[in-house]
């Protein structure tokens, strides 16, 4: 660590006031806080609130509830190869795989990410932010694993530039970055992010008899008799009982690197809900209004689809991934405590309407976190206007 | 974006007395500080709708040009006898005539692309340059700085038709003027779908705002 420091220091004058790269202090300043604590302190005038947590740390903590789906997510890519080509591999290899697909998105994705956060920050003239640790993070865990990686940093530079510094840089934004990104890539190039084959195949690409790569999604939007029938049917002689409920909710099955484990996802919930990163009252109320509409839709609903049962609907798809994880981002979501409860039930409404009923969209749950980001900022206004009227009526003046 | 203008400049100087400073504004502002499409934002709604490809960009820019022009001269010679009271009526009477015969035209020689531009050339009528050019120009002013004004809204409108249009077939499809760049080049190309749909289009007339603005440092007053 000290010789760390001694080289930072021994540039530092090259970008200080005067020196010959004063342009890139910005650049700078952000490798030096990164690694060190920054030596500075509040100033001792006036109030002032001493916390311990800052922006860095409250992202790292969103980091580190991210890493069970990550694990998980690795250790699925592999697992689902093996399925898919019908052979047995051990645990070590499953990771490795895994490791060998996942990694490099991960990589490309910070690194084309930060590079433009870099770039816009030495020209703007102002330090650059940790928001892009999380969206970072966030763009892998949402991609099949499958992905072309040029097309990960065509998203990422898109998400980056037009979703973020458009609008401003961090905490600016109007809608959810790492969803940006994934939207970007469904309108984009559309047969390699919403195909059916979402297994990593491997260079012979041939796989066991009577595979297919058809998501829980597909088959049910397809099913013209019971849904859940077609689930435990589904998979007999290479995966047995591969979309039961138990397995869905466990997450072994083809998807997304980050999203199929409903469970994961959980343990990621409870540490943002336990630190108090996240709110709780939006990713209770995602759950809630997808559940309540699922009812809804079967006491109202005539095709197989919308018989579906509810708690199904729960498990299926990326609907605890975005409501864990998307729905929360503070930057986008509702401000006022009212608002998120209004926020995450419409998002999880929306999610199952447009599940049930658009055709073109097998997973509901990117559009309507992007279509309630939009809304966000009205449905605070109406809260507050709500409680100014209140107030009103109260005063005696 | 440079051509056009120079091209301008060149006939300018030939013939002082009719290309004053303030006349030579009529044309150049539109192209770049007055752009009726990234400043004025108007006509949008046609930008978004034809620049798929260049071809139909290209065509419908001449005939915005042509009718901004041609009604632009019309209801200037008129604008002392039109009563105040009917003038739009009149003003749309005038647009839909060159428009008509623009369409003819097109469906007569270029009928391929007179498909593609379906009802955008009819849409003319109502587009809100011409609108906006004949109540806050050619009303007020004679012939010769009416024709100027109104072909430099067609240019400024056609620049940046021509301008999206480029990116949205090159990236989008791969080719330009139909003629595929990237397969004759030998590089696999994917084509962005994003940006054939309208909504791409939009994303991109932003970035082209965004550029412009930071290039001469164009503020919105507030």
């Amino acid at each position: 660590m000290k010789f760390l420091r001694k080289q930072l220091d021994s540039v530092k004058h090259n970008f200080e006031k005067g020196g010959k790269l004063e342009k890139y202090y910005f650049a700078y300043e952000a490798f030096d806080t990164f690694l060190f604590s920054p030596n500075t302190t509040a100033e001792t005038k006036g109030a002032q609130i001493r916390d311990a947590i800052d922006l860095k740390r409250l992202m790292m903590t969103v980091i580190i509830a991210m890493i069970p789906c990550l694990i998980f997510g690795m250790w699925n890519v592999g697992h689902q190869h093996f399925l898919a080509t019908g052979k047995t591999g051990t645990f070590g290899g499953e990771i490795m795989i895994g490791l060998i697909k996942v990694l490099p998105i991960i990589v490309v994705s910070y690194g084309v990410g930060l590079g433009i956060e870099f770039i816009f920050s030495t020209i703007r003239r102002h330090p650059v932010n940790e928001g892009f640790l999380v969206t970072g993070m966030l763009i892998p865990l949402v991609m099949p694993p499958d992905i072309p990686l040029w097309q990960v940093a065509v998203a990422t530079a898109f998400a980056v530039v037009i979703g973020k510094e458009a609008f401003g840089g961090t905490g600016m934004n109007v809608v959810n970055i790492a969803l940006t990104a994934r939207a970007f890539l469904y309108f984009a190039y559309p047969s390699q992010i919403s195909g059916e084959v979402w297994t990593f195949l491997g260079a012979e690409k041939a796989t066991v008899s009577g595979y297919s790569g058809a998501t829980p999604l597909a088959i049910a939007a397809e099913s013209t008799t019971d849904v859940v029938t077609n689930f435990n049917a589904f998979g007999a002689g290479w995966a047995d009982g591969i979309y039961s409920l138990w397995n869905m909710f466990l997450g072994v099955i083809p998807g997304s690197i980050g999203e199929t484990s409903t469970l994961m996802c959980l343990i990621g919930a409870f540490i943002l809900v336990a630190t108090g990163v996240g709110s709780w009252k939006i990713i209770v109320s995602v759950f809630a209004g997808a559940w309540g509409m699922g009812l809804l839709l079967n006491m109202l609903g005539s095709s197989p689809f919308t018989q579906l049962p509810a708690h199904y609907h729960l498990v299926m798809g990326g609907l605890a991934f975005g409501a864990v994880f998307m729905a929360t981002d503070p930057v986008t979501a509702a401000q006022t405590e009212t608002g998120k409860w209004v926020y995450g039930l419409l998002i999880g409404m929306f999610t199952i309407l447009i599940r049930v009923f658009n055709p073109a969209y097998p997973e509901g749950i990117m559009l309507a976190i992007l279509f309630m980001n939009v809304f966000a900022p009205l449905i605070d206004y109406f809260v507050v206007s709500a409680n100014k009227k209140r107030r009103i009526q109260r005063a005696t003046v | 974006m440079s051509t056009e203008a120079e091209v301008v400049e060149k006939v300018e100087k030939k013939s002082e007395p009719l290309f004053s400073k303030k006349n030579r504004k009529l044309v150049s502002n539109p192209l770049d500080i007055d752009n009726p499409v990234t400043v004025q934002v108007l006509g949008i709604c046609s930008a978004l709708a034809v620049t798929t490809q260049m071809k139909p960009a290209f065509v419908m820019a001449l005939g915005l040009t042509i009718v901004t022009a041609s009604s632009n001269v019309a209801i200037s010679l008129m604008r002392n006898t039109i009563p105040g009271r009917i003038r739009i009526i009149v003003q749309l009477a005038v647009v839909s005539l060159w428009v008509i015969l623009v369409d003819q035209i097109l469906k007569a020689y270029v009928y391929d692309v007179s498909k593609q531009l379906s009802v955008f050339v009819g849409l003319i009528i109502t587009n809100c340059i011409v609108m906006g050019r004949l109540e806050a120009f050619a009303m007020g002013n004679k012939p010769w700085p009416s024709l100027l004004d109104g072909l430099g809204n067609g240019l400024g409108y056609g620049m940046i038709l021509m301008t999206l249009a480029f990116f949205r077939e090159l990236f989008g499809g791969g080719s330009i003027f139909g003629f595929k760049v990237f397969a004759s080049l030998g590089i696999p190309y994917q084509g962005n779908g994003l940006l054939l749909l309208p909504a791409g289009a939009c994303i991109l007339l932003g970035v082209i705002i965004w550029v412009q603005r930071t290039l001469n440092g164009f503020r919105e007053a507030h």
